[in-house]
């Protein structure tokens, strides 16, 4: 068990105890405060070098670190993949030595591969690395700012702050992630995050995208759909991972809707207070109807918001490490 | 005249073990004896406190040559082979090109002759291992090729299958199988399990590995011909096989080492060392493949020796190539194996009478250059000896390897037991654990 990111990589929610994830929820709560400000920066980071990798497409969570690195006065730079020598076949070891003969402090990447991230932190053992989405494995930043949302909102309405509720909220909350389970690697960091926390996560899936071994996770596997969504305080959905084959772990994405999609229909089962919960991009149409997009259930936008604060709550914990405050 | 003179080791002969001194004058044993007065120009070599034996047939070596020299050659492989007390080796077809023609096949026999050991070939079942058509395998064997696989992959086709097995039987050679179904294994990196769920990686089912044993099985049934089943993994791939055998069907099996000393766990890291076909199981067949071990019902351990480029292996986990080295630990991690009732007679019968008759190789051959392995240690024998140290505490060193690779999955590993002299072909290739 890690009992705080300070001063190490993030690679994955697995190892993280329930004070390490506090600790990134609590310290991002004062970056929210810097990002409503006009001149939204502080310089936790003026001097440190942030490198961001993105070996795979993405637009949010880029532009997400990238801001969030900026915003804590660090200097960015950014590897364009489509331009760079690992088109013209270069390994990601020479790629990341490279990166590191700059004088870098850490590296934000994000890899179509299983495991890149660890390999790149045993490749560079003195730059922290932090696992932007690698292949089907995790995506610990996506599962922390899921897991900050669902507490900044429930705070909200229990006329309270998140960092006074602190993993309150989330005793027996009830948890349901719908979907693509088996190719997600959001879903593997969602489930670390809310178990830790001490949610109750349920997840429901067409049997063939359920993951291998699934009994062994800290959740529970659910049949009935419809009695899920009766269930569920908070409902994760996540997108059909086509361009990763799960086309062809169901019949079509019509029947993929018809079984496990969030229409309007099934909407009307859920509690009026259930929040609906998507890391996008989403398939409008397919896992979820438009109309429940825009209802005011649905936090989509809130999760994408909060992706910087708690963005620069990592790069500062763990760049930043045990020195002096972040200099608010 | 070379005399050669082996001290007071213990003697593990087919039928019993004693301690004595072994005399090998002109590539043959001239005399096996308590205590022997030899030429005076004989080169002494102490054995005291070690094992004497037929020395080691590898049935499953990817030399590399042609194609790959970057990561091994003949000459290479052949070093490395010696330092892990191997005689003679069977250098596996894919190759590239694969080893489907008589031209391939002559230029690794040609190559492997010009090394102090004997280098078998296997051939290819089918044309550049396609699995479509058969490769011209009377034609091979007349050049003494007595072993034919598409290893890397099993032959899908089950008709194709079939029709191998049949055209092969009046050839008087022997078929190899890597079972594996590709269609269920398709992109899988590692064991399928609750591991490989967690770590997003795609898993290779132990079915896949089980059902083309089953398939096959039944094909010899059907058939009649002989069958050996390759680097077999799994708990009910071996039961599958040992039931086959108790019924009298003509199959045999080896099991790797790295399957036997190592699991899926291994992968955790995502170090694409580790990363392998069929993949590293669950612990329990790692138990199940040593309990068999211990109990001598395996007919040859076979190393699967995989040498890769460091730069063509050290990629993400999925881009990996399949493969690790093996010639040079084998016969340390069998030991180690075999555990404290570690048996002279199960050690050498699973690392070379086993594997030469699997091989065909008890009976020299002057047609095809070979001389004969995993016979007795008795007089008038080709002197193909392997002298290993059972006390022997050392620790593996990557960078000091023979082969041209470094992917060893045993870097840093403390191990006991170790080959201290190579004899092949009544030449001492590695004394006092050296190359000569």
């Amino acid at each position: 068990m890690i009992e705080s990111i300070r001063g190490r990589s993030l690679l994955s929610l697995n190892e993280l105890s329930k004070d390490a994830i506090l600790e990134v929820l609590d310290t991002a709560e004062s970056f929210v405060e810097v990002n409503r400000r006009t001149i939204k920066k502080v310089p936790a980071l003026k001097g440190r070098v942030v490198a961001s990798l993105f070996f795979e497409e993405s637009t949010r969570t880029r532009l997400s670190f990238e801001t969030a690195a900026k915003r804590l006065s660090a200097d960015v730079l950014s590897l364009a993949v489509a331009s760079s020598s690992v088109k013209k076949g270069e390994s990601l070891r020479d790629t990341i030595a490279t990166i590191d003969a700059l004088g870098i402090d850490a590296v934000v990447m994000r890899h179509r591969s299983s495991g890149a991230a660890l390999q790149v932190s045993r490749y560079v053992p003195h730059v922290k690395v932090i696992n932007g989405g690698d292949g089907q494995h995790q995506h610990p930043t996506q599962g922390l700012l899921d897991a900050f949302t669902i507490r900044q909102v429930l705070s909200e309405r229990h006329d309270t702050t998140g960092l006074e509720s602190g993993a309150e909220l989330f005793e027996g909350l009830r948890i349901l992630i719908v979907g693509d389970i088996r190719h997600s690697r959001v879903a593997r960091s969602d489930v670390a995050a809310y178990a830790t926390l001490g949610a109750e996560v349920r997840l429901c899936a067409p049997g063939t995208l359920l993951p291998e071994g699934v009994s062994t996770w800290p959740a529970t596997v659910v049949e009935d759909f419809d009695e899920a969504l009766a269930w569920a305080d908070v409902v994760g959905l996540l997108r059909l991972q086509s361009e990763r084959g799960s086309g062809a772990f169901v019949a079509s994405l019509d029947e993929f809707t018809f079984t496990h999609g969030l229409t309007v229909g099934r909407s009307t089962l859920l509690k009026p207070e259930t929040l609906i919960m998507h890391p996008g991009p989403m398939n409008r149409g397919v896992e979820i109807d438009s109309r429940v997009v825009d209802s005011s259930a649905a936090i989509v936008e809130r999760q994408v918001s909060n992706g910087v604060p708690i963005r620069m709550a990592v790069l500062y914990l763990c760049v930043a490490g045990s020195g002096e405050g972040p200099g608010l | 005249m070379s005399a050669l003179v082996i001290r007071q080791g213990l003697v593990v002969g087919v039928h019993a073990s004693d301690v004595a001194d072994v005399l090998i004058i002109d590539g043959h044993i001239a005399e096996v004896a308590p205590t022997i007065d030899a030429p005076s120009d004989a080169y002494e070599l102490d054995a005291r406190d070690c094992w004497v034996g037929p020395g080691f047939v590898d049935l499953h070596t990817h030399l590399r040559e042609p194609g790959r020299e970057s990561a091994e050659t003949i000459e290479s492989g052949a070093r490395a082979g010696a330092l892990g007390g191997y005689c003679a080796l069977v250098a596996m077809p894919n190759t590239e090109p694969a080893l489907d023609s008589v031209a391939l096949v002559s230029y690794v026999l040609e190559r492997g002759a010009r090394t102090p050991l004997d280098v078998a070939v296997a051939g290819a079942i089918t044309k550049d291992r396609r699995g479509e058509s058969l490769a011209p395998m009377a034609e091979m064997a007349a050049l003494g090729v007595r072993l034919f696989t598409d290893d890397g992959v099993g032959v899908q086709d089950p008709s194709v299958m079939r029709r191998a097995l049949t055209y092969a039987r009046p050839l008087g050679v022997r078929l190899a199988q890597h079972c594996e179904d590709e269609a269920l294994a398709a992109g899988g990196t590692m064991n399928e399990g609750a591991l490989s769920g967690r770590l997003g990686l795609t898993g290779r089912p132990a079915l896949a590995e089980e059902l083309m044993v089953m398939r096959d099985i039944e094909l010899v049934r059907l058939t009649g011909s002989a069958l050996h089943f390759l680097h077999l993994s799994t708990a009910r791939s071996l039961e599958l096989v040992l039931a086959a055998r108790a019924e009298g069907l003509p199959v045999t099996f080896e099991v790797a080492p790295h399957h036997f000393t190592l699991d899926e766990s291994a992968c955790a890291n995502y170090d694409p060392v580790f990363k392998v076909h069929p993949p590293l199981r669950a612990a329990n067949d790692v138990e199940a493949l040593r309990a068999a071990l211990a109990r001598g019902v395996v007919d040859a351990v076979a190393t699967d020796h995989a040498p890769h480029a460091p730069e063509l292996k050290d990629l993400v986990f999925d881009e990996a190539p399949a493969g690790m080295l093996g010639l040079e630990h084998a016969a340390s991690l069998t030991f180690e194996a075999l555990g404290d009732a570690a048996d002279p007679a199960t050690f050498f019968q699973v690392l070379s009478r086993g594997p030469a008759r699997v091989a065909q190789l008890r009976r020299g051959d002057d047609r095809f250059r070979h001389s004969a392995h995993g016979g007795d240690v008795s007089v008038g024998e080709d002197a193909n000896l392997t002298v290993f140290d059972p006390t022997c505490e050392w620790v593996v060193d990557r960078h000091e390897l023979a082969s041209r690779s470094m992917n060893t999955p045993y870097d840093a590993r403390a191990m006991t037991g170790r080959v201290r002299a190579t004899i092949a072909r009544g030449r001492l290739v590695v004394d006092q654990g050296h190359l000569t």
